[in-house]
């Protein structure tokens, strides 16, 4: 059994590699083209969809979370003995920086000076976020995100940072669930409103980013704001935690769960605090690119049983004569599969060549720019390889049809051309 | 040898029905040479074809050294044609994208002979029909006559039991056919048993009985070794 199996695939292979040998060069450029085409198809406009989602999932982690994000509990606005904690965080060996934030919910107010009687106030709602300009740089790199103006310094006093979300020259749709600041730029004056305390204010810098959550707040030094909102206990909302390129933040949440950190304040990981719509894009992301790669798969299968079919359709007198003279009909369709193989191989090496040799740098060097995140390409080595196999697997079946509908042609009507 | 019982061969075309075989039998002993002939639809190539089991006749038996054919399923035919049977075409059948080494070599290498051998063995028939010079051309370099010589070599590097060969000079110039008919008749020299069909009476000439074909029907039999003896003797 299993030496009539091997001879049949070394005639197969004797046959095959022949048959490609000899093939119009045109033809089988062509069809090694169109393989090529179908795998990048395969890879590249799920590898698209999965970039632009961990974009995001990534630039969420670069920019607001980090590794480690300490928040206050769901019926607290703080985290008890913040001070204490942010020693246990500073603490581990793991940890390359933190960085404490007081929140408030506050009201921006632009214009009011030049307002008539009458004349609605432009506001706009807005998260206040007291920072340590130095530590919250250390950790999230914001001031990269300053695209007018000039970052914080720890001394600026009465001086804020508004994410473009909140102004209406970088959100220029009317959206009435949305009230953004008119005429504001660095330098002008606003005035902002915590819990009824009023201060005016003047806009430092705008935040621009595709992180909702820097370009929706507005910043101020961490000492005004924790005097503005009375917490001279020193307890902040959250605490974003770096770790060292090395460090495991499961590891590290572990570790601070069993420092009984957890009793006061949330503890997540990165992607346990990704915000829920993310983690629904993800998914839905997932199933069309897997969705999108079935139906590649299916269009390649196609592909691959027309070439086939064609080209043993058009060999069927010669399959009549291999079969006449005696040639297993098993060796004849191995032939078929093996051409099918090296088509989908030749396919993938080109397709991969083009993929990691050129796709995925130029992508990475100029992600394709989407409003909530920057697109990049997405292709694992395993995944893709993954993929290939599949192709491969999915070219047998096709490759292999088409060959038995031929190869189970009475030989005679095969070798007289009759139907 | 080879023996058929009223072999009957019926073709289709929709409801219309055509016997081009009417019960034919017919025998031949080992290291025979047979000629058919018959005119054009008289069923020649068709009982050719049921014959060397290409095809399967609608009715009746055919015997092949001891083998009842009629019994086997078709992987066990083309297992049978491999060892037993050899194949020369009217329109030659070699593989365009093999060598007239590969093409001859091909059958002896599906009986599972190891490479070397099986390359030396197709070299040895090619040497044969003159074809030495020629091992490494593809089919579309050598000449109609070259082509069907080595069709010839293909179908009889692994010694078969029986030869069978479709009107195998139709398509060659004259020196072409004589030069394969040499190689037919040197073949039956050395005991292979042969059956062709022709359209030519000279090379019909060659074998020892001419079975003469009419309308699916054998109307004659020519014992051609009892003319030549007879010419012979006038002469």
């Amino acid at each position: 059994m299993f030496a009539r199996l091997a001879l049949n695939a070394q005639i197969g292979w004797f046959l095959a590699l022949r048959a490609i040998r000899h093939a119009s060069r045109w033809t089988t450029g062509l069809i090694i083209f169109v393989m090529a085409l179908t795998f990048l198809n395969l890879v590249v406009v799920s590898g698209i969809l999965v970039g632009l989602i961990q974009e995001s999932v990534e630039a969420h982690r670069r920019q607001y979370t980090s590794d480690i994000i300490l928040s206050s509990h769901n019926d607290k606005t703080y985290i008890e003995n913040s001070p204490s904690v942010i020693a246990i965080v500073r603490g581990l060996p793991e940890t390359e920086s933190a960085t404490p934030r007081y929140r408030a919910g506050g009201m921006l107010e632009a214009n009011y000076k030049t307002r008539t009687q009458g004349e609605k106030a432009n506001t706009a709602q807005a998260q206040i976020i007291g920072i340590d300009p130095h530590a919250e740089d250390a950790v999230t790199e914001i001031s990269k995100s300053v695209v007018e103006g000039a970052y914080l310094l720890p001394g600026d006093y009465d001086q804020i940072l508004i994410g473009s979300f909140l102004l209406r020259q970088y959100v220029p749709v009317d959206n009435p669930g949305l009230a953004t600041l008119d005429n504001v730029e660095p330098g002008t004056r606003i005035r902002l409103d915590i819990q009824g305390v009023r201060r005016e204010v003047i806009v430092k810098g705008i935040l621009k980013s595709k992180v909702q959550d820097i370009s929706r707040n507005a910043y101020m030094v961490d000492g005004q704001l924790r005097t503005m909102i009375g917490r001279g206990d020193g307890n902040v909302a959250e605490i974003a935690v770096k770790l060292k390129s090395d460090a495991d933040p499961l590891a590290v949440r572990a570790a601070l769960v069993r420092l009984g950190v957890d009793h006061v304040a949330k503890v997540q990981t990165y992607a346990d605090a990704q915000p829920q719509f993310l983690k629904d894009i993800v998914s839905m992301f997932s199933t069309l690119g897997n969705v999108l790669g079935s139906i590649g798969l299916v269009v390649a299968s196609i592909t691959i049983f027309i070439v086939v079919f064609i080209n043993a359709i058009t060999r069927r007198k010669f399959i009549g004569i291999l079969k006449g003279i005696g040639i297993n009909g098993a060796a004849i369709e191995l032939s078929y599969i093996f051409q099918s193989i090296g088509y989908a191989l030749a396919g993938s090496a080109i397709g991969l060549a083009l993929l990691y040799g050129l796709l995925v740098p130029m992508l990475k060097a100029h992600p394709i720019d989407f409003p909530f995140s920057d697109g990049i390409l997405v292709a694992p080595v395993g995944e893709t390889l993954v993929r290939v196999i599949l192709l491969i697997a999915a070219t047998v079946l096709a490759g292999y049809a088409p060959a038995r509908m031929i190869v189970r042609k009475n030989t005679l009507d095969s070798i007289l051309g009759r139907n | 040898m080879i023996e058929t019982r009223n072999l009957i061969k019926t073709f289709k075309d929709g409801e219309r029905e055509t016997r081009v075989l009417k019960g034919i039998d017919f025998s031949a002993t080992d290291g025979e040479f047979i000629a058919i002939m018959g005119r054009s639809g008289a069923g020649k190539s068709t009982l050719l074809y049921q014959m060397s089991l290409l095809d399967d006749p609608t009715s009746g038996e055919i015997v092949i050294a001891g083998h009842d054919t009629h019994t086997m399923s078709p992987e066990e035919k083309i297992a049978f044609r491999l060892t037993q049977c050899g194949y020369v075409f009217q329109d030659y059948a070699l593989l365009p994208e093999l060598t007239a080494l590969e093409n001859a070599a091909l059958p002896l290498l599906m009986q599972g002979i190891a490479r070397e051998r099986a390359y030396a063995m197709a070299c040895s028939a090619l040497a044969r029909m003159r074809l030495s010079h020629r091992l490494a051309s593809r089919p579309s370099h050598l000449s109609g006559g070259e082509q069907q010589r080595a069709s010839i070599a293909r179908a009889v590097a692994h010694h078969p039991r029986i030869l069978f060969a479709d009107e195998p000079t139709a398509n060659l110039d004259n020196e072409s056919s004589d030069i394969v008919m040499a190689i037919f008749k040197d073949l039956h020299a050395e005991g292979q048993t042969i059956i062709m069909v022709t359209h030519e009476e000279q090379y019909a000439w060659l074998a020892q009985r001419t079975v003469i074909l009419d309308d699916g029907k054998i109307v004659a039999v020519k014992d051609n070794l009892h003319d030549q003896r007879i010419r012979s003797v006038e002469y």
